[in-house]
């Protein structure tokens, strides 16, 4: 609904109670990371920890969620398990959808269940339920009992967790609608440690839409650029695995914990090889008609001589290098193989995968045992990784609960800090550089999505320029979190520029917002800060693995003094941002 | 030969559950922002892993929700399908209840929502699911079409 103000509900686990709250912003956090941030700053405790049952849960969305295609994101902010401060974690599938339809900007969720429960709410109900015979159940047969439980299919968004959500994994996901996820920074667990199984969203709302012209002409021509142009052919074709190759080439992609960054034998793992060989069909979210969400399948023998099943699995560029070239795997289907396994106990693909990589290479050099390991990790064995992933998720032994903390937790440790391929959580699959490298190990998020530091590495090759790419960071940074306070996807940034978006505030009535979108842009971007920074973030003392500094790209061997000076020019900007901001 | 359009959706099977479809059905046709308030719905059969099913109007004829109609205003439409006169409705529900394919919303104030075979949904569809089809209206039709209106 259009309002100048958000309507939030907030519920209270532990009392089973919920109440819908009114709250001013709109013109100055927008809605999503801008609004997530607002209500972290009323309802979250920055000096108690992550699992303190008050901290908050936070779902939002924004302004724009709905009315304009690919507006179809939900942020989701937290105290992170991953490291105790505030982060955010963002996911598509029906999730945005459904909250505007259930008539929310934000849903906040605070206490604890006396027993493993899910929420259940819609435009016109809230319930929260005892399911404690659901807890233990990993996340493909829980979707299942929760379809059947819960009305409304095709309408409604089931976010859920799996074992390692339940175990306090820092890096276990929330799933949404089977195929999408709150991947990064532990959002699971923070579910978990509510006693929060699932949560329910019935998008069962009605609203009128704007009168006159304006609106609906607008919505065609957005429509149309995002349809019959070639600025969305990425996704819509190969999708982001497109890139395996490509940075394959360049020598930019991680392989074997970052050992190597080009393999001659890639081909058995591009986006090329998925599509011919894996691709069942493409799924998109809610309110999104590019359809990126390309869905493999794993088929199995189970029993000799002819008894199979099959599973359907999505897989994308972040999942493939996490669970295939840092694994050293050359085979689409065994990498499915994997992604199935870690969907099924709940963890983010990313740090499982660059874990397992770390893992594998402690092994190789006599770090730990496989007293530890449990099943002999070796580069390109699909089946030992797929019981480690288990075990992973099940938290099976001391070694595996301290690596699902984290894998420098469990270098510090057992040693091998040296190739833990952390920036400030598991690396994404980019070794573009010093300036991505930089860009993830300080980024609010510590994604690469908080700003293309990657792209800047792949477009300046010979720049040594430690300002202009600094200034590049914290200004990408800043036109990223407007998108995410809409919100959009970030697939859609170059259609949603900043005249368009003014466009599509203004159709709607918010002009204030469309006439201050820079000023809001600025001050949601410090306002994250200031809350990472009251959290204890010191990005002064952010440590970028030495394995980081011996990787040789397209470009040549990294430059350590460099991603040195950058390191320190972006922490001195995010201490100014974060004090420019007062609370 | 007279002939009429009816909606028919003849490959959902390439549906990718963007909701595109009902969308602009509700936003061009019952100038609304959700994803009930369509002649056109999508619903996921039983989880995302089995794909996607259009619950719209069949363009049945004789209509069952016309005959249940108890006022008049949902009437049989030539070629298949109902016409909608939303003033002569007393939000009784009847429609959606005689419905066998559950193509009919009824809102929270039980007004129903139903498909009127415009089309407008078709050009959304990325993937070529929806087509407008052709189709001959029986004379037979076009009398009991008649005496209903009559």
């Amino acid at each position: 609904m259009i309002r100048d103000h958000f309507r939030i509900l907030t519920v209270d686990l532990a009392a089973g109670k919920g109440k819908v709250v009114t709250l001013d912003g709109r013109d100055t956090e927008a809605g999503g990371s801008g609004l997530a941030a607002l209500l972290f700053d009323r309802y979250g405790h920055l000096d108690k920890p992550w699992d303190d049952p008050e901290q908050p849960l936070i779902f939002t969305v924004g302004p724009l969620t709905g009315y304009f295609p690919l507006m179809s994101k939900t942020v989701c902010g937290f105290k992170s398990p991953y490291h105790n401060q505030y982060g955010e974690s963002h996911a598509g599938g029906r999730s945005a959808l459904s909250l505007r339809f259930a008539d929310l900007d934000g849903l906040v969720i605070t206490g604890k269940a006396d027993k493993p429960s899910y929420v259940s709410i819609g435009s016109r109900h809230l319930e929260v339920k005892d399911v404690h015979y659901m807890w233990g159940i990993d996340l493909q047969r829980s979707g299942k009992m929760l379809r059947k439980m819960i009305g409304g299919a095709g309408h409604r968004s089931i976010f859920r967790i799996g074992p390692a959500g339940e175990n306090l994994s820092a890096y276990a996901c929330i799933t949404v609608d089977t195929y999408r996820h709150f991947g990064r920074l532990g959002g699971g667990a923070v579910m978990g440690s509510k006693n929060l199984k699932a949560i329910a969203i019935q998008g069962d709302g009605v609203f009128h839409l704007p009168e006159g012209k304006e609106y609906a002409e607008l919505f065609e021509e957005v429509h149309k650029q995002l349809t019959t142009t070639d600025m969305m052919d990425k996704y819509h074709n190969l999708g982001t695995p497109v890139n395996i190759a490509v940075l394959n080439g360049l020598k930019a992609l991680p392989i074997k914990n970052l050992q190597q960054t080009t393999d001659p034998r890639i081909k058995g793992i591009t986006g090329e090889t998925f599509a011919d060989d894996t691709l069942l069909r493409n799924t998109a979210c809610a309110g999104c008609p590019v359809g990126c969400i390309h869905i493999g399948f794993v088929r199995e023998k189970f029993m000799k001589p002819n008894r199979y099943h099959y599973r359907q699995v999505s897989y994308d560029h972040e999942p493939i290098f996490a669970t295939g070239s840092m694994l050293g795997m050359t085979n689409a289907f065994k990498v499915l193989g994997i992604m199935d396994t870690v969907e099924k106990v709940g963890l983010d693909v990313m740090s499982a995968g660059v874990a397992l990589a770390w893992a594998t290479e402690a092994l190789e050099k006599g770090i730990i045992s496989e007293k530890e390991t449990l099943v002999p990790l070796k580069f390109g064995d699909a089946e030992g990784y797929e019981e480690a992933i288990e075990h992973l998720g099940l938290g099976s032994n001391d070694f595996y609960r301290l690596l699902a903390q984290g894998t420098m937790r469990a270098a510090e440790h057992y040693g091998g800090e040296d190739f833990a391929c952390v920036l400030g959580q598991e690396m994404a699959g980019y070794a573009t550089g010093e300036v991505f490298f930089t860009s993830q190990a300080l980024g609010f998020r510590h994604s690469h999505l908080d700003s293309g530091g990657y792209s800047y590495d792949q477009k300046h090759r010979k720049k040594r320029k430690v300002k202009e790419a600094v200034d590049f960071l914290v200004k990408d940074e800043q036109g990223r979190v407007l998108l995410t306070s809409m919100v959009a996807c970030l697939f859609a940034r170059e259609v949603y520029k900043d005249g368009l978006l003014a466009d599509c505030l203004n159709s709607l009535g918010y002009t204030t917002l469309a006439d201050n979108m820079q000023q809001v842009a600025q001050h949601i971007q410090k306002l994250r800060w200031r809350l990472r920074l009251a959290t204890g973030f010191d990005p002064t003392a952010v440590n970028i693995p030495k394995r980081f500094s011996e990787v040789t790209t397209w470009k040549g061997p990294i430059d350590p003094k460099f991603l040195k000076e950058l390191k320190r020019e972006y922490a001195k900007r995010i201490l100014q941002l974060g004090k420019e901001e007062k609370g | 030969m007279k002939t009429a359009k009816v909606l028919t959706a003849p490959r959902m099977e390439r549906c990718i559950g963007c909701h595109s479809c009902s969308l602009a059905c509700a936003r061009l046709v019952h100038k609304r922002l959700s994803w009930d308030t369509a002649g056109i719905r999508i619903i996921s059969s039983g989880g995302l892993s089995t794909g996607f099913e259009a619950k719209s109007c069949l363009a049945c004829n004789p209509a069952p929700c016309a005959l249940a109609c108890p006022t008049g205003a949902f009437f049989q439409r030539k070629g298949g399908g109902v016409i909608v006169k939303r003033k002569l409705c007393i939000q009784c529900g009847d429609c959606a209840e005689a419905c066998p394919v559950d193509a009919i919303y009824l809102d929270a104030t039980r007004e129903p929502f139903v498909c009127i075979h415009c089309g407008q949904c078709v050009v959304y569809c990325p993937h070529d699911c929806l087509e407008l089809a052709e189709v001959v209206v029986e004379p037979s039709t076009e009398k009991k079409a008649e005496e209903v209106v009559s």
